[in-house]
């Protein structure tokens, strides 16, 4: 390790030191607060860090990890997006009577194997990364103790992710088995170069795909999404939505994109991920009642529309990481809006709890229209810019059947993204629950939101420098 | 640059009359007419305005083209020439009409309607000049949001389902819009290396049978759902119907344009031999739209639908204009447009003080109207006859022209919509009769006072005025498009020889 690994490296050391340092502050003394301000600092430090590992970038450290341009990009994707889910998460815990100091230190532990999951090259970081994402998040899910929903939640995700972890492992030992390595360059090599067939490969190349859509929720094995979505708390909720998926889609990117570029084989089953996340999510998505698994089963369908960007490869990197960002920047807010109308005792969730909400809470109600329009892909939002991005990397493709499909997918799916509007602007004629009593929001959460809209309508209107400084960072990845 | 002003004026407007509801529901109003008065003024200077220079073909009077998204090549390209002014007018005209005819029909959240109408109008004016495809479909999009809140939060009884069909149907539309743009980008990109949107680049592209065929379509489906072309027509009647009196007079007066506006600027220079094969299934979609929109429009029990399928018969004749692609019919074509936005935008808004004299749009519920409001009944007299197209007023030059150039295509067409557009007589003849005359049920206990008030016999007294005047001399216009049409229907009818054309694609040939 030369003192340049270490510079490469900066993001995901900060990001270490503030989940030690919070554990130790722990130690003295128990105070959220404290807690809060160091992973804050420790997110923030690694939000800096990015800037001088970027001089150094690119480069491969230890053999398990590559820092370049790529990584960085997502790494800052996510680093950005857990500092807007902790900002939240403070103003969430408040009065629940939780333990907030552990809630951090398990955020900063996923988001460091978030982290370590954008710059693997290696089975052995890849596994790491993921586990480092997955197991705090089994705590962070059930972090209610008291409450059912968030005990089944993690219950549910702890036992379908430890299959897939396990059908991870055995796909990589098979790949191993064929091909002696477990390193991607070298698996991309072999690959290329081979002339007969490799059935372990293909096999265990099977398993591994199968274990990155268990963590995409691509259909069918998206079951586990909408209970979790519901039952997990809000700003959990919003961080599996975006921090975890990003992180693996990211991964996935480096690893498939080659491999996709190298051979037909690979495309079918991705095709039919991409069509079946598509068709189910918006299908089952439309008669649901309750805003988080209707944002379930709309982020399965998203996941298929990224699926199409993916086919695209090899010119799928900018087109995935802007519609990354414009998601996260989307989801975020949506679910935000849930975190800060959500009491303790009294989850904000169903379209009952978000009916009439424009004349009650206009600038919240605002800001979910604009995530929702977002999501279904209109102008002046992130998320037109994000769909004609895949679309475009998908005609560039040639893989037309998939953009149609993706075109009726849209329609589907504003469907329901404009009943939740309709919800939100249903007039005091209609029943109204015993409006809840207005309660000041929290300054912190009530800014990041702001941000977040912020963003999104910048990469609504000129998204030029967001698309300028992805090509900058990802020229030469894939 | 002044193009960007007109947008900003409106956008800024919609801003300061939500700001403005603050103070009292009438100052808003004020901000949002002096906003659209803002509009028309700069409209009125660009009618007037010497061309400047482009490095384009055409007679344009103001561009701006600025890099929007540079590495796709995406640009804000924004010019105006004779149908883009024309249309802004329209957008200036129809825009006071919805405004004077909400006022006092919206009564509550008053700002917000003002902010949706203003932003509606702004995308309309930016559809109308952008001359880059994916400029055109941001605007094409972006008035979709406005005009649905308008509809679900002002609408009649059933507002929720109609706002949410208007949405869908519109947006399905515009996706394969979208898709068809990509297409031919890709092709140029693929062809030259240079990523570029913008109309110029583009509309000269050469390509296979096949591919002109599918990216036709795309085109098609998007400004057929908007225009709307017979079996794709689902969202308007109840769009039309459920919306408040200024949405409804924005949807038929300006948002329908959109599609045959789309037509004539894109469809036709874009794929000349592909709408060569097409135009005899889009001619006759018109021609039955033409007689469907007719015979449905006098069934109608309630007053808005039957204007709302009037519309449908209306747009039918504007089709076969556009599909004929022979200067004369596009002239008409534009005449037509512009003479159905002010004459049925003006019947909505007096099916609006109907409403509110009467307390209902059900024509069985009326009648004898014209004795208590003698004013309503005047304008809607002459609105009636002029929306069966008779001489001296705008619509009639309209259909004739058309009618006139579609014979040039197809005689026997040009003889079946003749005599579908004698159909269309009834229908107008039935609001007459059965609202103003005849003996009322309620016409003894109607409120005195509830008749046009002096703002808004002043706003169907100019509507009306504008029709006579183009009935009586419409050379202004025509003289306005003319340019532009002519280039039009040169770009479709010097359509390069087949043996131009890149080799088909394998089993293109069929």
């Amino acid at each position: 390790m030369t003192p340049q690994d270490f510079i490469a490296l900066g993001p995901l050391l900060a990001v270490a030191l503030g989940a030690i340092a919070a554990l130790l502050s722990i130690g003295v003394r128990r105070r959220p607060r404290a807690a809060f301000a160091i992973c804050g600092l420790g997110l923030a430090a690694g939000l800096a860090a990015i800037v001088p590992a970027w001089r150094v970038a690119p480069r491969a450290v230890t053999g398990l990890l590559v820092v370049d341009g790529y990584a960085l990009f997502f790494t800052g994707l996510v680093l950005a997006a857990a500092m807007a889910v902790l900002v939240l998460s403070a103003g969430y815990l408040r009065g629940r009577g939780e333990h907030a100091e552990e809630y951090c230190v398990l955020l900063m532990l996923a988001t460091l194997g978030a982290c370590v999951l954008t710059a693997s090259t290696h089975f052995a970081s890849f596994f790491l990364g993921l586990e480092l994402l997955s197991v705090p998040l089994y705590a962070l899910m059930a972090y209610g103790r008291t409450q059912r929903p968030n005990i089944e939640a993690a219950l549910k995700y702890l036992i379908l992710a430890g299959v897939s972890s396990a059908m991870l492992l055995m796909g990589m030992a098979l790949v191993y088995a064929d091909l002696g390595s477990l390193s991607f360059a070298h698996i991309f090599a072999d690959v290329a170069q081979s002339t007969e067939p490799m059935p372990w490969f293909l096999a265990g190349a099977a398993l591994i795909l199968t274990a990155v859509a268990f963590k995409l929720a691509l259909a069918p094995l998206h079951f586990w999404a909408p209970d979790v979505y519901q039952g997990a708390p809000a700003p959990v909720t919003a961080y599996v939505a975006t921090v975890s998926k990003g992180a693996v889609l990211a991964l996935a990117l480096r690893y498939f994109g080659p491999l996709l570029a190298a051979g037909e084989p690979a495309r079918v089953p991705l095709a039919f991920l991409a069509v079946a996340s598509m068709f189910v999510g918006n299908l089952i998505a439309l008669r649901q009642e309750n805003v988080k698994r209707l944002l379930a089963y709309s982020s399965i369908a998203h996941m298929g529309y990224l699926l199409v960007a993916l086919l695209a490869a090899p010119n799928a990197v900018t087109a995935v990481a802007f519609y990354l960002a414009a998601y996260f920047a989307t989801m975020l807010i949506a679910l935000g809006v849930l975190v800060v109308l959500s009491r303790p005792g009294a989850e904000a969730q169903t379209l009952d709890d978000v009916r009439g909400l424009a004349w009650r809470r206009p600038w919240l109600a605002a800001a979910m229209t604009a995530a929702l329009l977002s999501l279904a892909g209109m102008p002046l939002t992130a998320g037109f810019f994000g769909k004609f991005y895949v679309l475009l990397a998908g005609s560039g493709a040639g893989l037309w059947g998939l953009v149609i499909v993706m075109v009726i997918n849209s329609a589907l799916g504003l469907y329901y993204y404009l009943r939740v509007v309709a919800a939100l602007f249903a007039s005091a004629e209609q029943p109204v629950p015993a409006a809840a009593p207005l309660v000041p929001l929290p300054w912190a959460g009530a800014v990041v939101l702001a941000a977040l809209v912020g963003v999104l309508v910048w990469l609504g209107t000129y998204p030029a420098p967001l698309i300028q400084m992805i090509r900058l960072l990802t020229a030469g990845a894939n | 640059m002044i193009l960007v002003w007109m947008i900003g004026i409106l956008l800024a407007g919609g801003l300061a009359a939500w700001a403005a509801a603050r103070r009292s529901a009438d100052m808003c109003r004020r901000v949002a007419l002096a906003a659209v008065g803002a509009e028309l003024i700069l409209a009125l200077g660009l009618w007037a305005s010497p061309p400047v220079a482009t490095n384009y073909p055409g007679r344009w009077v103001a561009a701006v083209d600025w890099p929007w998204i540079d590495s796709l090549g995406i640009r804000f390209c924004l010019m105006a020439d004779g149908i883009g002014v024309l249309m802004l007018l329209l957008v200036g005209v129809v825009g006071l009409l919805a405004v004077a005819a909400s006022w006092r029909d919206v009564t509550h959240r008053v700002g917000f309607f003002h902010f949706a109408l203003l932003w509606a109008l702004a995308a309309l004016c930016g559809a109308f000049v952008a001359m880059d495809l994916l400029l055109f479909f941001f605007f094409f999009e972006m008035m979709l949001v406005p005009l649905f809140l308008m509809i679900l939060l002002w609408g009649r009884e059933h507002r929720r389902r109609a706002a949410i069909k208007f949405f869908l149907f519109t947006q399905l539309g515009g996706l394969f819009l979208l898709v068809g743009v990509l297409g031919l980008y890709f092709l140029h990109y693929a062809r030259t290396g240079t990523p570029t949107f913008r109309f110029f680049d583009l509309v000269h592209e050469p390509m296979s049978r096949a591919a002109a065929w599918w990216i036709m379509l795309g085109f098609f489906a998007a400004f057929a759902v908007k225009l709307p072309v017979v079996p794709v027509h689902g969202w308007l009647p109840d769009a039309h119907a459920e919306a408040p009196v200024g949405g409804s007079v924005v949807l038929a007066g300006l948002v329908l344009k959109v599609g045959a506006y789309g037509l004539l600027r894109f469809l036709l220079p874009l794929f000349p031999l592909a709408v060569v094969e097409l135009a005899p299934a889009a001619m006759i979609l018109a021609v039955v739209g033409i007689l469907y929109g007719a015979v449905q429009s006098y069934g109608q029990s309630d007053l808005k639908r039957l204007v709302a399928y009037s519309s449908i018969s209306h747009m039918g004749i504007v089709l076969l204009g556009v599909f004929s692609r022979n200067e004369l019919a596009l002239q008409g074509a534009m005449v037509t447009i512009l003479a159905h936005g002010v004459s049925t935008g003006a019947l909505f808004a007096l099916a609006g003080m109907v409403h509110r004299c009467t307390g209902t749009y059900d024509m069985g519920r009326m009648g004898g109207l014209w004795k208590k409001y003698p004013w309503l009944g005047g304008a809607a007299m002459v609105l009636a006859m002029a929306s069966v197209g008779l001489p001296g007023l705008a619509n009639f030059i309209g259909e004739f022209l058309v009618l006139l150039g579609a014979w040039k295509a197809s005689p026997v067409l040009t003889i079946l919509a003749a005599g579908a557009l004698i159909v269309s007589v009834p229908y107008s003849l039935k609001i007459i009769q059965q609202v103003f005359h005849g003996r009322g049920a309620t016409a003894s206990d109607l409120p005195a006072g509830a008749g046009a008030d002096l703002r808004e016999r002043a706003m169907l007294a100019g509507c009306i005025a504008i029709l006579v005047w183009l009935g009586l001399a419409p050379q202004a216009v025509l003289r306005t498009s003319a340019a532009a049409m002519q280039a039009v229907s040169a770009a479709a009818a010097t359509a390069p020889a087949p043996n131009a054309v890149l080799p088909n694609e394998p089993g293109a040939n069929q």
